[in-house]
């Protein structure tokens, strides 16, 4: 499989990663290159192999219903490039 | 499953019959101390950015730990449901760029949902019950909130409810109308609020619902659907669903196609309206989160909880109907909500003799106690009859103490002026007069003064009321009603 | 290079405890070194006051007789590892001014143990490259030059600056990560030690993360005694990371110089490349006499899907780190370059905050998992890491302790020199170490000699899950019989 100039924008896109026009065809090559030296993964016969999930197989622990946490507001928007009153501030969201 | 669907249902438009096909899903916040996947509080409100963990802020290099009561309410819920419990589910990542997404992601379970399929009856007034199919329930994470009206150009964000759980619970296209759709969000507000799984607080966003809305010719294959985001009152579920059918209708009878979009409805307007720009198809690109393990629950885990489940509005309004003879319909009253069947089992709980007077009690609560916290605008939890004063007064009018008509009185005492009532019974007489001889006196006497009535009585035996009604007048009320009943029929030879 | 800069791990805690030295006298030689070594752009960040303070601290606790297993010993920390305190970037201008509130579970733990962080060690940016020229602090020199030439070489990635100031005796030891090949590669290159433990060995907790599934922690020191020493300060379960597996943390240094007489050593076919340099051939030949000669038993052993192990992990790597990387969106912390809304937002600042390397790869990563290509791509890939696994599995079902591999299909290489037309070119250096990321496993780079220009060269022996005591132990042998290697300080 192969990418085209539009997938390699709409990829972009998806990825939230401005692209300039001129960029397009380079990234075009280097993202055909690595599809193509992926290909190879196609000669693989995997019927009947499950996807590894976990590569330790082991039972996943959970934490007890305890509030431990939180209550440092100054801390999480410390290293936050626009505040106000503890808000993260963003550029206007239109829903 | 469900019987073909009734005529009152359907939708007349300008060509004929139209059907509404609903399916709902229900963001549902599961009741825990703590967040899905950090210990920060899940608490409402609080002062911006507060119930933030690192975690939740997505902070570099941050790992989610999963919450072991978050999913042990998701499995009460998925018994509560009658469904399935996956001894093995999966958590994804729902990828997609949003300022109150702080990861870039939601964890979700997308493909190994930790509960699979069940169902949900329901009752609507008048009418069968039908059953809605639950497709699957999954835990994810909540989103922060945005607020957009502190600023003329920057939107403010708050990750308070970033992490949060939630419960998304998917029914299958089994409702066919408005009130269906009200009915079932009802009752499966009332299971959870029975399971203590989420609180059902519509208000503070604690259940929302996305609505799925298609129409069709009666019998034809489902149309095309549209997705009504973020449905946050009951009430406007059902203008939501029928502004939104009669759209469709409208649409297909001028000859257009319906498109498949997602749409909010505008409480104030009353409409549903197109939401986000279409130029956007998403793609979550979901895949297995590689932070986390899969959920392995064990069948012993599982059945401990349903050990422990409460006993759930259909299985007590059952129980009510079996062993006290309730009607059905007063039984449901009692089971719609959990506070309502809480205090109706606390009455019988108190009641010499439940098995005589349970019935008694169930009507003192629906008719009298409810009747009088509606009027009155009051909660049972602020009720100023408690269950222990109304099961007395209940026992009083079942053990013959007192008639039910002097019963009103005594609650009206209890009521505004609080306490014992068999200690108001006492204290300001009461009782009913048993004492044969007494009201045999008083019948004599009346049927003295009034002979010209017990004549009239023996052609016309109804008029035997009349002299009930005198007997009971003079005796302040405090008469056997029985009594007097069959002193009468004996004194007047009827 | 100073007395006490010469010193290895062990020999220096010798010194500090029989008080031959101070703590303090210690770090201040290694700061000393740090700042002449400044032309080899090891280090982003030094912290030397923090440095001295901490030996100071040291010195009182080795003084009172609480010293930790690592008292006074100064180590550098990959920019990967989030530091309290104290900016931690990796190696990305999306993060350029962060400096995290909280403390990674790993440098915690070597804190814990009384070690001293010298400071911020150069990477390839979010750990995504083989030579470090990816990082937005520019590339990291290798100390280590051809003979008779003065070529800047890399040292290989992404823990470039991590081996070279190891290998250039800036720092006793130092923290790596490994997703790929990040920590065997780069010591390789710069013929020092270098551990990638099984997979959750090591909390991730506070790393900066790549590619989830993948990634994990581990030592670079100049000795194989060394290296040990820091794992087992290193390792160990944590709450806060559910992938790191709760079991007790053996004393690694007492592995090595252990008998590996009648360990199973395999030797995969599939490893023996077309186009291998005769040097890398004659070297992997050499190991496997040495462990011969020190009693171990050598087996041919096939692992048949060694060749599809880097095209899934070029899946599988861009896959996790497309979705890990997508918090960096200029709102809560880093780098933010307006827009005109906030798609516009989010487009600028990642195109602009992310290098060339890191965007492609979340490119890709994107690609893979998008409507449509999931199950040719990363669900495939995810199948064939279950069959690369399954072949190690079945090697040491066959009683096989260990396997030895070569580290790298090569010596170090110029900068600039690779991937530039190509990127393939460049991640065909991890061609022998992925395939331990795949399956989990630990994998320990060990250097063996030298190559035609007198560049080192290394070996890498995979170990059985949890094994890292029996990679230890075999990594002793090759050492004793390879020595040592240190470059001609030139800088
Ligand atoms: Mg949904
Ligand atoms: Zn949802």
């Amino acid at each position: 499989m192969s990418v085209d100039a539009a997938t390699v924008r709409r990829i972009a896109h998806l990825a939230r990663i401005a692209v300039k026009d001129e960029e397009v065809p380079h990234l075009q090559g280097e993202l055909n290159a690595i599809l193509a030296f992926v290909e190879q993964l196609s000669e693989v016969d995997v019927g009947g192999v499950e996807p590894m999930t976990s590569v330790t197989p082991m039972v996943m622990k959970k934490r007890h219903d305890v509030v431990n946490d939180g209550e440092i507001a100054d801390v999480v928007v410390a290293n936050a490039p626009a505040t106000e009153d503890h808000y993260f501030l963003v550029p206007k969201v239109v829903e | 499953m469900n019987a073909p669907v009734q005529p009152s249902m359907l939708i007349k438009g300008a060509t004929g019959d139209w059907e509404v096909v609903i399916g709902l899903e229900i963001h549902a916040q599961v009741t825990s101390k703590s967040k899905l996947f950090s210990g920060a509080s899940t608490e409402f409100g609080g002062d911006p950015n507060a119930h933030v963990s690192l975690v939740d802020a997505a902070m570099p290099g941050m790992l989610p730990v999963i919450n072991e009561e978050c999913v042990a309410q998701a499995v009460r819920t998925g018994l509560g449901l009658k469904a399935q419990i996956n001894l093995r589910s999966v958590f994804d990542r729902k990828n997609y760029f949003y300022p109150d997404l702080p990861q870039g992601y939601q964890i979700s379970q997308y493909k190994s949902p930790i509960v699979g399929e069940g169902t949900v009856v329901v009752d609507l007034p008048d009418q069968d019950s039908f059953t809605v199919g639950i497709e699957r329930l999954h835990l994810e994470q909540d989103a922060g909130k945005l607020l957009h009206d502190q600023h003329p150009t920057m939107t403010f964000v708050d990750l308070n409810r970033s992490g949060v759980a939630l419960m998304e619970i998917v029914s299958k296209p089994d409702m066919r109308s408005a009130d269906q759709a009200r009915a079932y969000v009802t009752k499966l507000r009332t299971i959870l609020r029975y399971l203590g799984t989420c609180d059902g607080d519509m208000e503070k966003g604690s259940l929302r619902a996305d609505v799925n809305v298609s129409v069709r010719r009666p019998g034809a294959p489902f149309g095309t659907r549209c997705e009504i985001k973020n449905v946050n009152s009951i009430r406007f579920m059902g203008q939501a669903i029928d502004y939104e059918a009669r759209r469709q209708i409208g649409i297909l009878e001028d000859g257009g196609v319906i498109e498949q979009e997602t749409r909010q409805f505008d409480a104030v307007k009353g409409e549903t309206r197109a939401m986000r720009s279409k130029e956007e198809a998403h793609d979550y690109r979901y895949f297995p989160d590689p932070d986390l393990l899969p959920l392995e629950l064990t069948q012993a885990y599982v059945d401990a909880l349903k050990a422990h489940l409460p006993e759930l509005p259909d299985e007590k309004k059952a129980r009510f109907i079996r062993d006290f003879a309730l009607k059905s319909e007063d039984a449901g009253v009692l089971v719609s909500e959990r506070e309502s069947a809480d205090f109706y089992e606390a009455v019988l709980g108190q009641l010499a003799d439940k098995a005589r007077d349970g019935k008694l009690a169930a009507n003192w609560v629906i008719n009298e106690l409810f009747g009088r916290l509606n009027k009155e605008g009051g909660a049972i939890a602020t009720s100023p009859v408690s269950a222990t004063q109304l099961a007395a007064i209940v026992d009083l009018i079942g053990d013959g103490t007192i008639s039910g008509k002097i019963a009103k009185d005594l609650f009206e005492i209890v009521w505004t002026e609080g306490g014992d009532p068999r200690a108001v019974v006492e204290t300001r007489g009461m009782k009913q007069v048993t004492d044969l001889g007494a009201i045999e006196k008083v019948v004599d006497d009346i049927i003295a003064a009034n002979p010209d009535k017990a004549e009239q009585a023996k052609a016309k035996p109804a008029m035997v009321g009349w002299f009930i009604g005198q007997v009971m007048k003079s005796s302040g009320g405090k008469a056997n009603p029985q009594t007097v009943n069959d002193l009468l029929k004996t004194k007047l030879g009827l | 290079m100073t007395d006490l800069t010469s010193l290895s791990l062990a020999e220096a805690r010798q010194g500090l405890k029989a008080k031959a030295f101070t703590a303090l006298e210690l770090t201040d030689a290694h700061i000393f070194a740090v700042e002449k070594a400044r032309a080899l752009n090891a280090f982003v960040l030094e912290t030397a006051e923090e440095a001295r303070m901490m030996a100071q601290a040291a010195d009182l606790r080795i003084a009172r007789g609480e010293g930790g297993p690592l008292a006074g010993i100064p180590l550098g920390i990959k920019d990967l590892f989030a530091t309290k305190g104290v900016r931690t970037t990796a190696c990305s201008r999306i993060l350029e001014n962060f400096v995290p509130p909280y403390e990674s579970t790993v440098t915690a733990r070597l804190w814990h143990d009384g070690a001293v962080m010298l400071g911020k060690l150069n990477n390839d940016e979010f750990a995504m490259g083989s030579s470090n020229e990816t990082s937005a602090f520019g590339p990291v020199v290798n100390p280590w030059r051809r003979e008779g030439s003065d070529a800047k070489l890399v040292p290989g990635g992404s823990s470039g600056g991590s081996a070279a100031a190891v290998a250039a005796h800036l720092c006793l030891g130092a923290t790596g990560t490994d997703t790929g090949g990040s920590i065997r590669q780069p010591a390789a290159f710069t013929g020092i030690v270098g551990m990638k433990p099984t997979y959750g060995r090591c909390s991730r907790w506070g790393i900066v993360a790549f590619a989830s599934s993948l990634d994990q922690a581990g030592p670079f020191a100049r000795t194989v005694r060394d290296t040990a020493i820091l794992l087992r300060s290193m390792a160990g379960h944590d709450a806060k990371d559910t992938t790191s597996v709760d079991r007790p943390v053996p004393d690694y240094e007492a592995a090595v110089g252990q008998s590996i007489k009648g360990m199973k050593i395999g030797i995969p076919k599939e490893y023996r490349i077309d186009g291998m340099p005769a040097e890398i051939e004659r070297l992997w030949r050499q190991g496997g006499e040495w462990l011969k000669a020190a009693g171990a038993e050598l087996v041919e052993v096939s692992l048949p899907h060694t060749k599809y192990a880097l095209p899934a992990y070029y899946i599988v790597a861009p896959a996790e780190a497309s979705s890990n990387l997508a918090r960096y969106d200029g709102v809560r912390y880093g780098a933010r370059v307006p827009g005109r809304d906030i798609i516009e937002m989010y487009e600028n600042t990642r195109a602009r905050g992310f290098g060339p390397e890191v965007r492609r790869r979340i490119m890709i990563g994107t690609y893979v998992l998008s409507a449509g290509y999931y199950d040719a791509y990363y669900l495939r890939a995810q199948k064939v890491r279950t069959l690369i696994k399954r072949d190690f599995e079945e090697c040491f079902a066959r009683g096989v302790n260990a396997i030895l591999t070569p580290a790298t299909p090569s010596a170090a290489f110029g900068i600039g020199e690779k991937g530039g037309a190509d990127p393939i070119e460049m991640y065909l250096n991890d061609i022998f170490t992925v395939t331990v990321n795949m399956a989990g496993l630990p994998g320990l780079a060990v250097p063996a000699g030298k190559d035609g220009q007198g560049l080192p060269l290394g070996l890498q022996l995979i170990g059985r899950p949890f094994d890292e005591e029996g990679l230890f132990s075999l990594g002793e042998v090759i050492e004793q019989a390879a020595g040592r290697f240190t470059p001609a300080q030139w800088w």
